[in-house]
């Protein structure tokens, strides 16, 4: 599973990463995960707000950050 | 991008997509409230086709701006298909244009330019792409 976390570097950005990394050692899941800071390579997935969260290609939120429950959700979705 | 947008409100601009001159005229409006820093124009068809970056960025920005040519108000629709109440409508046709008779003038864009920009109030700062007519710009919502 790649999981990419789009964002500047924000204080928001740095929440995300955390949740998600939470999410990720909570369920024992195996996933790469990325941070994309590079407003053009965020603008090719056609995000306009930040932070958003990506999970194999499919954006799943966007300028919010989402509850760990959310992030759990679509992780064990792809498992 | 090494510096955060964290001060930035979001704020969405969408226009209808031109085939007639009120299309027209949307779009050229849309464009010039992007430069001059009302916002930052996105793309209604991609919205429309339910891309997820497109569709959850308007879920997520503070503010979403529909400029439609016509009553149809397709771009008002496309985003409420996607659950997106849009903060602001604008329709050209209620202010002032005829569909099928305005000719798409600078003079005729400037003056609803104007207006909209008096209804919306004050400039958000936008990170606009410098590659010319990609004038669309992430804004972190920090």
């Amino acid at each position: 599973m790649k999981i990419e976390i789009l964002g500047t570097g924000c204080p928001k950005c740095k929440k995300l990463n955390e949740l998600v990394g939470e999410a990720i050692n909570e369920l024992g899941a195996s996933a790469e995960i990325i941070k994309v800071t590079d407003i053009n390579k965020i603008i090719d997935y056609g995000v306009m707000v930040t932070p958003a969260l990506v999970i194999d290609g499919n954006v799943k939120v966007a300028g919010k950050i989402p509850s760990k429950q959310e992030i759990t959700d679509w992780i064990k979705e792809k498992k | 991008m090494d510096k955060c947008c964290c001060s930035t409100k979001s704020r969405l601009i969408y226009s209808c997509s031109r085939a007639a001159n009120t299309g027209e005229m949307a779009d050229q409006i849309s464009r010039k409230l992007a430069k001059e820093g009302y916002g930052n124009m996105t793309c209604l068809a991609s919205v429309g086709a339910h891309i997820s970056g497109f569709v959850e960025s308007a879920k997520g920005a503070e503010e979403n701006i529909a400029i439609d040519g016509c009553p149809t108000t397709c771009a008002t629709k496309i985003l409420e298909h996607t659950g997106v109440t849009p903060t602001k409508s604008y329709v050209l046709t209620e202010m002032g244009v005829e569909k099928g008779k305005t000719p798409s003038t600078e003079e005729i864009v400037s003056k609803i330019n104007d207006k909209i920009k008096k209804d919306l109030s004050f400039k958000v700062e936008q990170k606009n792409d410098a590659e010319g007519d990609k004038n669309s710009g992430c804004s972190c919502t920090c």
